[in-house]
């Protein structure tokens, strides 16, 4: 059974201006042990996917679609049965440390909480589990380290705190949304690396979603290029990065600095900013931007077009982009 | 922590003696001659002389000032000019009238702030909080006396469950006093409820949108759980500072109220030393005060200490 089966979602949020469109008709799927990448700029409707996965979207929005966790729909589930999944079938691990540990709560505390609430560890089971869980992040010295407040740890160390907490109630699914986006950057492969030895020690699945092509590339089985909302690019990671063809993909790979470019070569960049969610174009969402771009773009929804078994471009151009190197497209 | 405390004497002793200078100058500016007020108009000038000196009045004003803190020193608050009794025993019943009510306003505000602010909160931007809010803003506009009048119509005239003023006495015993000051308190408190309600209100709402809430729910932990658990502490700082501020404004505001019940406070006992020219009265009174203020500043500094860990590791 596929343990994680999302299909058509589309999120749509209230604002002061009007709707807006931040996921649309979104599928994927998850099996157990598998790593999902999700990659893509800013306001592409990364996290907001991920907090949709969870049941954490704000309260005025709107989730249509299906989310089938072990083909029961979460999206029907009632509050109280959604609280039995967060933080023992799902768990989420976010990009800012510093603020997502309670200022006023020791981290053994909060380390404690899911255990007690999900597993009904009695106060001594969940301390122990507590300590053994901050050993395997690599908090050193946790009987003391479990009495800290987290302004007395680093960046980094409140992250692996971020992780043990996650990881307590031994999860189905992690979601990490840009783990180590806000770390420093020799910290960041500790952390990257770390939670990738956990979950394959536990046969856990992972959804990481970055920005970065070089952390997703590294990292995981399968790839979801989202922009605009939507996905753009989907397939096995091998197969995607063996030939990137749409010219989203192309433009986030050539805006990536490579080793020994020098230091007075310019990065390429992708003209234009993210769309409006509240004005979608009514055709590709990629349009204003795209270096291939016809007027047929503007006009109608790109077809999925299936290259392999593995690999999904949505593109009207993919004759043209495919082949297609990204220094031809950008610079 | 002990670093800490002594750091907080000090400031105390210092912010006590420039208090009580500028208190006493205060005193030295303002006009009327408290031997004239006692002799009265028709008083010979031979008299106001005795009784300027009978009283020391004469002698000069820093001589004056340093028999004052000396005497404070060793516990001696002087005699009244008015009255010809120690000052003492005119601030102690008064003090134990003013403690008492300040403390029950302020728990009766407490509470009804907890009350209505997290409800509000819960149900943000829906009817319920409107309404509240709608409430609280007419509890801080109503001004204290005159709902002291409409108490007094109703729980006294009308409904006969309580006294319409005066104060037995704490020897009278616990329960007739605390009666005896509860329609005051309710007036006081109304004010001082409702500005800590819409206080409790917006601190639980900017808590809400932190991140660490956002985590709580992630682990499974229900709305509610995640109020108590995690939102309700980090709200509550904010929330500390006012009520210290408004349980000094308890101690020290109540003079109006306290007339309105015929309760004889500190507030009652300055007013009319002021209009006795009863100076080493109002002195010794407002710097009582002023003693009274600091000393709620600094439990809510501690206060503060023990809700957030953070202060802790910065200051103590």
């Amino acid at each position: 059974m596929t343990l994680l089966d999302v299909q058509d979602l589309t999120i749509t949020l209230a604002t002061a201006e009007g709707p807006a469109r931040a996921v649309r008709d979104l599928s994927f799927s998850l099996e157990r042990g598998e790593t999902l990448g999700i990659v893509g700029e800013s306001g592409c409707g990364k996290s907001m996917t991920a907090l949709a996965l969870m049941s954490l979207l704000p309260e005025r929005s709107n989730t249509e679609g299906k989310i089938l966790l072990e083909s029961e729909d979460l999206l029907r589930f009632s509050e109280k049965d959604l609280c039995n999944i967060r933080g023992n079938r799902m768990a989420m691990i976010f990009q800012e440390p510093m603020t997502s540990l309670n200022p006023v709560h020791t981290i053994g505390h909060q380390v404690m909480e899911p255990l007690r609430l999900h597993k009904g560890l009695d106060k001594d089971a969940a301390h122990a589990e507590a300590l053994r869980l901050l050993d395997r992040v690599g908090i050193p010295n946790p009987k003391a380290r479990i009495r800290n407040y987290p302004h007395q740890l680093s960046g980094g160390q409140r992250q692996r705190v971020m992780i043990a907490l996650a990881l307590s109630c031994g999860p189905d699914i992690l979601i990490a949304d840009e783990p180590t986006t806000a770390l420093d950057v020799t910290i960041q492969d500790q952390i990257l690396e770390l939670i990738q030895n956990l979950v394959s020690e536990d046969g856990m699945a992972l959804i990481l979603i970055s920005h970065d092509l070089g952390v997703i590339s590294e990292n995981t089985d399968k790839v979801l290029v989202m922009y605009g909302g939507s996905a753009v690019e989907t397939g096995r990671t091998d197969k995607i990065f063996g030939e990137l063809t749409h010219p989203y993909t192309l433009g986030l790979f050539a805006a990536m600095p490579k080793l020994g470019m020098g230091r007075n070569a310019r990065l390429a960049t992708i003209p234009g900013v993210v769309p409006d969610l509240m004005n979608l174009p009514a055709g590709c969402t990629f349009f204003d931007r795209c270096p291939l771009a016809s007027d047929h773009c503007r006009d109608a929804s790109p077809p999925v077009h299936v290259l392999n078994p593995d690999h999904a471009v949505a593109c009207h151009n993919i004759d043209d982009a495919r082949g297609k190197k990204s220094e031809e497209l950008y610079l | 922590m002990s670093i800490f405390i002594a750091k907080r004497l000090l400031t105390l002793i210092a912010t006590l003696i420039g208090a009580s200078m500028v208190i006493f100058l205060v005193m030295e500016i303002l006009p009327g001659d408290p031997a004239l007020v006692i002799l009265g108009v028709e008083a010979t000038d031979e008299m106001v002389a005795a009784l300027t000196k009978e009283l020391g009045l004469d002698r000069p004003a820093p001589e004056r000032y340093w028999t004052w803190i000396s005497g404070l020193l060793q516990g001696e608050m002087g005699t009244s000019y008015a009255y010809k009794v120690p000052v003492w025993e005119l601030v102690e019943g008064a003090l134990w009238i003013t403690i008492p009510l300040a403390i029950m306003s302020i728990i009766l505000s407490i509470i009804l702030a907890l009350i209505i602010g997290l409800y509000a909160a819960a149900h943000h931007n829906k009817a319920g909080d409107v309404a509240l809010m709608g409430f609280s803003q007419l509890g801080i506009s109503v001004p204290n006396f005159w709902l002291a009048l409409l108490l007094i119509l109703l729980f006294s005239i009308q409904l006969r469950w309580f006294p319409a003023g005066g104060f037995p006495g704490w020897n009278e015993g616990f329960f007739v006093c605390i009666v005896a000051l509860l329609l005051p308190a309710i007036s006081l408190a109304t004010v001082v409820g409702a500005i800590l309600a819409r206080i409790t209100r917006s601190s639980v709402l900017e808590v809400y949108r932190e991140d660490y809430v956002r985590t709580a729910r992630s682990k499974g932990l229900s709305q509610r759980a995640t109020l108590w658990l995690h939102v309700l502490r980090n709200a509550l700082i904010p929330v500390l500072t006012v009520t210290g501020i408004q349980f000094s404004a308890l101690l020290t505001g109540t003079v109006v109220v306290e007339n309105v019940f015929h309760i004889p406070g500190l507030g009652s006992l300055v007013l009319k030393a002021i209009n006795n020219r009863d100076t080493i009265v109002v002195e010794n009174v407002v710097l009582l005060l002023a003693t009274m203020v600091i000393m709620t500043n600094f439990v809510v500094d501690i206060l503060y200490a023990v809700v957030d860990p953070r202060l802790k590791a910065h200051d103590i």
